[in-house]
């Protein structure tokens, strides 16, 4: 084979890959756009007649036809829980990544194990005693309950993180900082936690993307509009008689925007957080 | 008593700094296992509470063990789990062979490769469930338009399709943590050792087989631990896009564990079908994690 030849197949390749990556959430935006009659009929019509923003109006409740979900409800839910989640299990995480970067101590290999093996809990199997726990205690079917959860599904992560990125600032620093007059905590936020902003940033849109996501947990212990988050009711549409697939393709695309977006923003620390806090041990 | 004491006072700023990670899982993870536990042993159901204290010791177990259902669920997620995790792992290797080698517009492709890792597994559930619909799924549409299916092809109704539609989800969600690990490791490889090898007068494939794959292991390890974290997150897919149904047919352990605690309100039996569930991810975690260290060492002889 000649070089053309591979140069060619290398691009056939790679643009089926892309292809095969891209065209079903491409499908669910165009069909976001669509009325649901367009996207019943048969035989399919392939090029859309009728785009317009209705979907997105119906599940917000506004304009002619309303969509019996409180979808803006479910996107408060959603904000307020996964940033308050985030910011706490990023502090926590920060705190106990510092210990594990900075500090010997005895069984530290012991506890970060463990650590990890409590992120490995299947969410299913965690919801369990949950459901019954937050029934007694009032918990169930309040944000607080929920973003008490997600902390600590999260907390494991952002110590893996921060601790990777903690470990890359040299101890010099901190240490010629107190030399010069800091105390240990003005030269912690002074010099070593602007060095390790980007993986700290990085442990915070991993945080906040879990807990955007996540459903197993929070279908359980989430019961109404009080709490509910977007992946939980975007199953309310499942439930009715008829499924509204233009209604769901709306919802779908205001859950994956904000992730979108994040991720944009921060890729390269993100691929970064992930070798270095594994591999250099 | 004394050396405990003594063990504060020494590492006393180390642990003022992991209490709080400690003591939240402690509140949100462990004592709820302890709890969950405790209820595996009982015939507690959540319509009578009183039964929580109706203790059957193992009879759940025993009841679990020689359930049928049980143990189709159960070979069916380790069916499913190893057909996903290796494929995932290959086609993320091919993913990245392929992405090291483009030189124009790599960088654009990266990104797209972590499209599918943004999205909620509930959304992928939800966008495959469309694309497979037998009557209005663009899949189904496409064939039938091209002439290639005479009738829609029931991908989430037949015993096989659906298990291969589900399969289908999870790996499009998840090769792409294996492309870019693996992506970070071809461009932390150092060139000497391949150009050696070439000029000792190796061929491509021992290059790849001897060199480059030796050198990647650690971080096909580090996909494979944080992988092994959530594969019950294939939980939300299957939740969405079948239900567990047809009438079982798709049923994986964790839908199987939530029909049983929350449909049938069975919390005893439920929960100890839940502590198989955990010691099968527990089992995944550290035995990948065991790999990861063995491999780190390795690659620390070089």
């Amino acid at each position: 084979m000649s070089r053309k030849q591979k140069d060619i197949l290398t691009w056939l390749a790679t643009f089926i890959v892309m292809l095969i990556i891209c065209l079903p959430g491409l499908w669910v935006v165009l069909s976001a756009f669509r009325p649901n009659g367009e996207i019943l009929t048969k035989p399919a019509v392939w090029i859309p007649r009728d785009l317009s923003l209705d979907n997105f109006r119906a599940i917000f409740g506004m304009g002619e036809d309303v969509v019996g979900i409180p979808v803006a409800s479910y996107f408060r839910n959603s904000v307020v829980i996964s940033v308050t989640s985030t910011v706490i299990a990023v502090l926590i995480g920060m705190s106990g990544g510092y210990a594990f970067a900075r500090y010997r101590f005895p069984g530290k290999g012991a506890a970060f194990l463990w650590l990890m093996l409590s992120r490995c809990v299947p969410g299913i199997a965690l919801s369990l005693p949950l459901f019954i726990l937050w029934s007694w205690t009032g918990l169930i079917d309040t944000q607080i309950g929920v973003i008490v959860v997600y902390t600590a599904i999260n907390v494991p992560f952002t110590v893996w993180l921060t601790e990777g990125f903690f470990r890359q600032v040299p101890r010099d620093l901190s240490e010629a900082a107190q030399i010069d007059g800091c105390t240990p905590w003005q030269a912690f936020w002074k010099v070593e936690f602007p060095l390790a902003k980007s993986g700290i940033a990085s442990a915070a849109i991993f945080a906040f993307l879990t807990s955007w996501n996540e459903y197993a947990l929070a279908s359980q212990i989430t019961r109404s509009t009080d709490s509910k988050t977007l992946p939980v009711g975007l199953m309310d549409f499942t439930a009715q008689f008829t499924i509204d697939w233009a209604g769901m393709s709306a919802m779908a695309v205001i859950i994956i925007n904000p992730a979108l977006i994040l991720t944009f923003l921060v890729q390269k620390h993100l691929i970064a957080g992930l070798t270095f806090g594994g591999v250099k041990g | 008593m004394a050396r405990l004491r003594r063990f504060i006072r020494d590492n006393a700023v180390p642990l003022a700094l992991l209490s709080p990670a400690v003591l939240v899982i402690l509140l949100v993870v462990l004592l709820p296992l302890i709890f969950s536990f405790y209820t595996s042993f009982s015939n507690y159901r959540l319509i009578r509470p009183d039964s929580l204290w109706d203790f059957v010791a193992f009879r759940n177990y025993a009841r679990v063990l020689g359930d049928g259902e049980f143990w189709s669920a159960l070979w069916r997620t380790v069916l499913f789990l190893t057909f996903a995790l290796n494929l995932e792992m290959l086609l993320g290797l091919g993913l990245a062979l392929l992405v090291n080698r483009i030189t124009w517009g790599q960088r654009t492709m990266r990104t797209i490769m972590m499209f599918p890792m943004m999205f909620s597994p509930i959304l992928v559930g939800f966008q495959f469930k469309y694309m497979f619909n037998d009557t209005i799924g663009v899949v189904n549409n496409a064939l039938q338009s091209l002439g290639l299916a005479q009738e829609a092809i029931p991908f989430l109704v037949d015993r096989w399709l659906a298990f291969a539609s589900i399969l289908f989800a999870e790996i499009w969600m998840s090769t792409a943590i294996f492309a870019i690990l693996i992506l970070a490791g071809l461009f932390a490889m150092p060139r000497d050792p391949v150009e050696a090898a070439k000029v000792d007068g190796c061929n491509n494939w021992q290059v790849f087989r001897h060199i480059t794959l030796p050198f990647l292991m650690p971080f096909i390890y580090i996909a494979m631990t944080i992988r092994s974290l959530d594969v019950a997150r294939a939980y939300d897919i299957v939740d969405v896009m079948t239900g567990g149904g047809p009438a079982g047919r798709t049923e994986l352990l964790w839908t199987l564990i939530a029909r049983t605690a929350y449909d049938d309100a069975r919390m005893g039996r439920a929960n100890a079908m839940a502590y198989v569930s955990i010691l099968l991810s527990i089992f995944f975690t550290w035995f990948f994690f065991r790999k990861l260290m063995a491999a780190r060492k390795h690659l620390g002889a070089f």
